[in-house]
């Protein structure tokens, strides 16, 4: 999963404090691995470099000074074309895809979109294998039936996925 | 006339049972030689466009064009006769006639169509051959085993050399090993004759061996090549 182009996405409804930023990820995604607070501090100081975030305010406090970060134009650029490129088929993509429905709808993106691009995506690849089994011997045909037994099951998910949009949407949406 | 390179196509077909709506201003086509995948959730309305393309239910609107035809516009008869001349047919259950045998399953489109018997069932022969059931050809459905009955509903399907093949989740009640002979064979004579398939089924093992798929959703069909950003 790119944590950058989560946080980004976290950020495009409105800016946020590094620890609120923590917070919405571990609640939106963090259910089994928390994001450590030094991942959002470097992480966002690579956005910041990159143009991609801007220092909204800075509060200075007690403690050290507390950064308020806000996604720049360039950074909402990202984020669309991230949510809009299909991922490359592999095992267990489960988790990138999850956090990408998710941000497409905390976004008002079209998820559906992204689920049907990645769906198209996949069986272009399921094709490709299916052609290399009917030409292969019975190694390639097992090699491919493997491959294809798991993108198969990607798809499901997809395809139960694009039934429950509407719930999830009601589930994630403050 | 249907668009300029398909061979059969839709436009903005409706179709309606009760008060739920089964197809909503479909389009859709496929050209000569071309496998298309139509995938979908149960009661999508996959089925039911399938029979709406093969001219054996009518739509509430909307046309389907085959060649110089609109089928639509054709009366019960005509269609009835196009069916046999130039579809074929594979279900998911073969459907074979259980009282002929297998020969006499394959070679009955062609009797049907005034084919003498001797040149029906040389062909019929030919295309048992062909789908690697031949050692059976003396023996009814109930004699034979799920995978060979489906073989044998593919040769009957092909063997009219039929211009389009209309096949409905044609492994959906296969194994892996045998829904794959099923497919290998379908996909690879449809292609030797350049006959396009209409292939409904909700498997994405089963829509790869097409070249393109289109996703029914609701009673509206989308193209997935098409929908790419």
């Amino acid at each position: 999963m790119s944590i950058g182009h989560t946080l980004l996405g976290l950020l495009e409804s409105g800016p946020r404090h590094g620890y609120d930023l923590k917070r919405a990820f571990d609640e939106h995604f963090g259910q089994d691995r928390p994001l450590h607070y030094g991942q959002v501090y470097s992480t966002m100081s690579r956005l910041l470099k990159n143009g991609l975030v801007e220092v909204d305010a800075v509060e200075a406090g007690a403690g050290p000074e507390r950064k308020r970060y806000a996604i720049t134009d360039a950074g909402i650029t990202d984020v669309a074309q991230w949510l809009a490129r299909p991922e490359k088929p592999e095992p267990y993509l489960q988790s990138t895809l999850y956090t990408k429905i998710v941000l497409a709808l905390l976004t008002d993106r079209n998820a559906a979109q992204l689920l049907d691009t990645q769906r198209a995506e996949h069986l272009r690849l399921m094709r490709g294998l299916t052609e290399r089994k009917r030409s292969g011997d019975l190694a390639d045909q097992l090699i491919c039936d493997h491959a294809l037994f798991h993108l198969e099951a990607d798809l499901r998910w997809l395809e139960l996925t694009a039934a429950r949009l509407d719930n999830l949407a009601e589930a994630v949406r403050p | 006339m249907t668009p300029e390179g398909s061979l059969l196509a839709a436009e903005g077909l409706g179709k309606t049972y009760g008060q739920t709506p089964a197809l909503d201003g479909v389009e859709f086509s496929v050209h000569a030689g071309e496998v298309v995948a139509v995938m979908g959730p149960s009661g999508s309305g996959k089925s039911t466009l399938l029979h709406c393309l093969a001219g054996i239910i009518s739509p509430d609107s909307g046309t389907v064009h085959y060649g110089p035809h609109s089928l639509t516009a054709l009366s019960d008869a005509q269609r009835s006769a196009l069916r046999r001349t130039d579809f074929g047919f594979v279900f998911q259950f073969g459907q074979l006639v259980p009282e002929l045998t297998a020969l006499e399953n394959v070679a009955l489109p062609l009797r049907l169509n005034g084919t003498k018997r001797k040149e029906a069932e040389r062909r019929a022969h030919e295309w048992l051959e062909r789908l690697e059931v031949e050692t059976v050809h003396g023996r009814r459905p109930g004699e034979i085993s799920g995978g060979q009955g489906q073989r044998i509903a593919v040769a009957r399907a092909l063997v009219t050399r039929p211009r389009v093949v209309f096949a409905d989740e044609p492994t959906g009640a296969l194994d892996s090993l045998n829904g794959e002979r099923v497919l290998n064979l379908l996909t690879d004579a449809a292609r030797d004759t350049n006959a396009a398939v209409v292939l409904v089924t909700h498997e994405a093992r089963v829509a790869a061996y097409s070249d393109r798929e289109v996703v029914v959703r609701d009673g509206r069909v989308k193209d997935m090549q098409a929908g790419l950003i």
